[in-house]
């Protein structure tokens, strides 16, 4: 018997039963690395800058992201009576909710064959899974006007308006810049960019995969700048720019709420650094076509190509400055955007020529 | 099952319509007006029409609305804005309701004729909604396809002069 | 179809009970004694100067305008890309035309200094 894929009609109950499994998994693992990925920062910034970091709270500080998130559980809520009630409760969720639902259609490994039935390890596979997560990802835009423009404090205000205006000027560097990925893919779905991956470089080098990364080099670049301006990390954090404005957008969050702006924060985080594996570094494929390291399971090598780019993210943050706001409009607008239509035009025109 | 997660959806949407206008502050008129749009992505999705969908909440949801929030933000509509607005309401009800009936009495009365198209259900299935609008738009719709970019180049034109002051 | 979007429904119900029910339990368990100061907006330590509803520069809107356009065209470029291989020269040459007309109205923006921000 060959194995089918499996579906709600031909095993309804295998079908629900394993798709909770998977969602569990993922969304804990998610939850997992985002509070970790907290103690993480704090430890790597701490030790580029000569310091220790957190060290009180269990071995190294390991309880830390615990202590943490108790102790803003038992805050108190305060809501500004000059706010605007409904948009200022709604905000944090607006902002939490599209960054958890993004990692779905994140492929993390190849399919298990169990009982007869094909299992995919995706949560699923949308034929216009990198759409979908474009979508979401400008619907996050809505939790930072909202909660600045609702908290009615200047700083908040201030924080909301520049962070919608870069994450709109990036959004459509971002969108663009992947263009170039899709005309050789030739397909939108997630899953089959990654199965293209896997082929031999260039089709001549059986060694190394065929990677994204090899023949769009330029894209991968500008994707990982202008995602990193998306989730407003520096040197691209503006709206929050704690020596102006306080802390931006989230200036009257307490207790709760706040907690879920910090989540949001590193849950995007985790979703750039994911989309950026699966598209350009081959999602959960091996480095090399060596029988060693292809045994070891999928989602092991996009972990460690997300922490990877995790790390990387940390990296910049306790390297460089942070960009003026005029400075960080002009190289959206007048460099990225050029640069990323050029890549398009290019790539159009290198293929058209081999064809 | 299907069915019934459509009325829901409806539900959803024509609730959050009514709310669009009967809201007494405009930025949550301006949510309600996002999770319509939302909704009407959930239809296309299961009119089979992922694609449609993805752009429905991309430009609707993620551009234009954030543009008319920019907008109800710098005219500083806050909740001092209120001022109910009631002439017309009755002509304007009955010409509602003209039109509704008239669209339930097409959707009763319409029925499949003709042959099958080239383009069914199964085709975009197994094909892709993706690809087949990039064949049928670069290949039979060429033309209105090169007129959209004369038109949304005469819109950035519009842009910058409504927004420049000496242009 | 309802393969594919079953999942979807489920996490964004599991993402919202998560986000709302961790909420309501912190405003549950988490003190609770408000003062006119402490609800009042922040201004570092200082009584807050007028309202916050004040009206922003005009650039914002540009960008948000300029935005919604480019996000059109940008939206026209994924099914072609998609087809891209498949239409060959024809499609390259197409999406050239509409790639120049994209550029006509970029440098007139450029030009009329709508991208500064001074």
């Amino acid at each position: 018997m060959t194995p089918e894929m499996l579906s709600l009609s031909n095993s309804p109950g295998l079908f629900v039963g394993i798709m909770l499994l998977k969602l569990l998994v993922v969304f804990s693992v998610t939850m997992l690395i985002v509070a970790y990925a907290t103690w993480c920062e704090r430890k790597v910034i701490g030790h580029m800058q000569t310091r220790l970091g957190p060290m009180r709270t269990g071995w190294h500080g390991l309880l830390q992201p615990i202590a943490d998130g108790l102790k803003l559980f038992f805050k108190e809520d305060i809501i500004p009576t000059e706010a605007t009630r409904v948009p200022f409760l709604l905000a944090p969720m607006m902002i939490l909710v599209p960054a958890l639902i993004t990692v779905a259609v994140i492929p993390f490994g190849p399919d298990l064959k169990l009982g007869g039935f094909l299992i995919p390890q995706q949560i699923t596979d949308l034929n216009v899974g990198v759409l979908y997560i474009l979508a979401f990802a400008g619907l996050g835009i809505y939790g930072i006007v909202l909660a600045g423009w609702s908290s009615n404090s200047k700083y908040s205000l201030l924080g909301g308006v520049r962070a919608s205006a870069q994450m709109i000027s990036y959004e459509l560097s971002a969108g663009l810049t992947i263009i170039a990925v899709f005309m050789l893919s030739e397909t939108l779905s997630l899953r089959e960019i990654v199965a293209l991956q896997q082929q031999d470089l260039w089709g001549v080098c059986s060694f190394v995969p065929n990677w994204y990364v090899f023949t769009q080099p330029l894209a991968f670049g500008l994707f990982v700048i202008t995602g990193l301006a998306e989730i407003n990390r520096t040197p691209f954090d503006m709206p929050e720019a704690e020596s102006e404005l306080v802390s931006g957008f989230c200036t009257e969050y307490s207790s709760m709420k706040y907690a879920l702006f910090f989540m949001a924060e590193y849950a995007n985080m985790i979703v750039i650094a994911a989309i950026t594996a699966t598209l350009f570094l081959g999602g959960w494929s091996a480095p090399f076509n060596i029988a060693i390291l292809t045994m070891i399971p999928g989602f092991v090598w996009l972990l460690l190509k997300i922490f990877a780019l995790m790390f990387f993210f940390m990296w910049l943050r306790a390297t460089f400055p942070r960009v003026r706001y005029d400075q960080l409009m002009r190289m959206g607008w007048k460099v990225l955007l050029p640069l990323a239509l050029a890549n398009v035009v290019i790539t159009g025109l290198v293929v058209v020529i081999l064809q | 099952m299907e069915i019934l997660f459509f009325y829901l959806v409806a539900l959803v949407a024509v609730v959050s319509g009514f709310l669009v206008i009967r809201c007494q502050s405009p930025v949550n008129s301006a949510l309600g007006l996002v999770n319509t749009f939302f909704c009407l992505a959930i239809f296309y999705v299961m009119l089979h029409a992922p694609f449609m969908a993805a752009i429905q909440v991309m430009v609707y949801a993620g551009a234009i609305m954030v543009l008319i929030l920019f907008v109800i933000m710098l005219l500083n509509l806050g909740t001092e804005a209120r001022k109910s607005y009631l002439h017309g309401i009755v002509w304007s009800g009955l010409a509602s309701l003209a039109v509704l009936f008239n669209v339930i009495y097409f959707i009763k009365r319409g029925r499949v004729t003709g042959a099958e198209g080239d383009i069914t259900d199964f085709t975009v299935q197994s094909v892709g909604h993706v690809e087949l609008i990039g064949k049928t738009m670069f290949t039979e719709f060429l033309l209105p396809f090169e007129i959209a970019s004369i038109l949304l180049l005469v819109a950035i034109v519009g842009a910058v002069v409504l927004a420049k002051k000496e242009v | 179809m309802l393969d594919s979007y079953l999942p979807i429904i489920t996490l964004i119900v599991i993402a919202l009970c998560f986000s709302i029910g961790s909420v309501i339990f912190s405003r549950l368990i988490g003190e609770k004694k408000p003062t006119a100061i402490k609800l009042s907006p922040y201004e570092c330590g200082m009584p807050p100067v007028g309202s916050a509803r004040e009206r922003f520069s005009i650039k914002f809107y540009i960008i948000a305008m300029l935005f919604i356009v480019f996000d059109i065209e940008v939206v026209f470029m994924y099914p072609w890309a998609v087809m891209f291989k498949r239409l060959g020269l024809f499609g390259f040459v197409e999406m050239g035309v509409f790639i120049l007309i994209l550029l006509v109205g970029y440098a007139y923006v450029w030009k009329k200094g709508a991208l500064e921000w001074e």
